[in-house]
């Protein structure tokens, strides 16, 4: 049985709208990824704890409430924390092009903007799993 | 500590990462099991199947919440259907348990399919085993949701709940075939819907016609999983089926024959991967290909003949 890439898709924080995860839990699954959705309004420490549970290789966050430099940060942190480093950490939403320099630094891997093609998240995270 | 002394001594992180070795069939996952399998046999394994969109999931999050209440640590395998076009799977049973995400006493992992078509993955038994020696005093599995005749979950679960949902079908799907068969205990969900009365009639009255199990007649339980209602008395058949499981002769023979299943499964794995490997991967194996296509041999006595290669 050949490796299956697993990818947690997450809405974390106060924030009800999740098309854009949906359609990304969709493209994901049709590229061959295991994609653990957990639906909405979800703390870090949930996040982080269900990416453990579930071992994936990736977390995926999908915001939209401008909560992101708060709470895209603080998953990292709590990665680091629970010795899970090698996760890769994706985001997006709708995110300003400044905060995106910060959001990186944190450890936030990629920002996929409004208007990011499915077919590029997929190739971002082929190519840079662990 | 390698990964086997974490997961006995309870490292989460360990835990989900044997599962995953045993998933994707890593070199260690063998010495990973062997290592295991002397700490496994303490679980009770509660197989929770039904039709999609039965309330599978909410059922096993309340009856989770309870057996919490009662401090008992529990595990949860939650399986959900794999494409067999892409190989990739949506995995959303935990949408309906996040609030036990972040329980001490709980473990939760979700798998998929992988291309296994009873309603487990092929290695969800060895996901049981791997929660039963980490220390989970229960293991609930939940299946895909299930047509008719996806069973598998008898052959890894000591009691299965078989949940069902009034307003699916007329009397005769009561009386076919397949998974009304392997109830311990039935649980009609979304029981505040209208057709609850009939449908419990229905399955009673199957009941009456069975002749043969008549040590253990599966109650019927009614449940509104979503407000929590009937969760208390559903435990209590768990229970009930639980003591009789132990009075009876029937949990030994359960396992018994399920040692006799995965013994048998371990050794077909084996033999298809031998054969894989030294015939059907040789340039002499298309050759043989090639000769049934064009009807100048037949399939039945290359096989013979291949067989004997492989006993000799």
């Amino acid at each position: 049985m050949e490796k299956r890439i697993r990818v947690l898709v997450a809405k974390p924080g106060l924030d009800g709208h999740d098309r854009g995860a949906k359609v990304v839990a969709r493209a994901l699954r049709d590229a061959g990824f295991e994609v653990i959705y957990t639906g909405l309004r979800q703390t870090p420490e949930q996040i982080v704890e269900a990416a453990l549970q579930e071992d994936v290789a990736v977390i995926a966050l999908s915001l939209l409430s401008g909560a992101h430099n708060h709470l895209f940060p603080r998953i990292v942190e709590l990665c680091r924390q629970k010795d899970m480093s090698d996760v890769l950490i994706v985001g997006g939403g709708v995110i300003p092009d400044t905060d995106i320099p910060g959001l990186k630094a944190a450890g936030v891997a990629e920002v996929f903007t409004p208007g990011t093609t499915t077919s590029a998240i997929i190739e971002f995270i082929q190519t840079n799993v662990k | 500590m390698n990964i086997v002394e974490q997961v006995l001594a309870g490292s989460k992180r360990a835990l989900a990462r044997a599962i995953t070795a045993v998933e994707n069939e890593y070199d260690e996952a063998v010495e990973i099991m062997q290592q295991l399998y002397p700490h496994t046999g303490r679980a009770h394994v509660i197989g929770i199947t039904g039709p999609p969109g039965a309330g599978k999931s909410t059922l096993t999050d309340k009856l989770t919440k309870e057996y919490r209440r009662q401090g008992k640590t529990v595990g949860i395998i939650a399986v959900d259907p794999t494409s067999p076009f892409s190989g990739g799977a949506i995995l959303g049973d935990r949408i309906r348990m996040n609030e036990l995400t972040l329980d001490e006493g709980v473990f939760i992992r979700s798998m998929g399919t992988r291309g296994s078509l009873g309603g487990l993955s092929r290695k969800t038994a060895e996901a049981v085993k791997i929660m039963d020696a980490a220390g989970k005093d229960i293991v609930f599995i939940e299946t895909v949701g299930v047509g008719q005749s996806e069973v598998d979950v008898i052959k890894a679960a000591d009691t299965t709940i078989v949940v069902l949902v009034p307003g699916l079908g007329d009397d005769i799907q009561a009386i076919k075939a397949g998974i009304l068969e392997i109830a311990d205990i039935f649980a009609i969900n979304k029981a505040d819907r209208e057709g609850v009365e009939r449908l419990n009639t229905e399955i009673e009255m199957m009941l009456e016609l069975n002749q043969t199990r008549v040590d253990w007649r599966p109650p019927v339980k009614r449940t509104v999983a979503s407000l929590g209602e009937g969760i208390t008395e559903l435990l209590v058949a768990v229970e009930e089926h639980i003591s009789y499981l132990q009075k009876s002769d029937q949990l030994s023979m359960r396992r018994t024959k399920r040692t006799q299943n995965e013994l048998m499964a371990l050794l077909d794995e084996q033999i298809g991967r031998y054969i894989l490997k030294n015939i059907t991967s040789s340039g002499e194996f298309t050759a043989v290909v090639a000769a049934v296509e064009r009807r100048e041999r037949d399939p039945y006595s290359v096989v013979a003949n291949l067989l004997r290669q492989v006993l000799r």
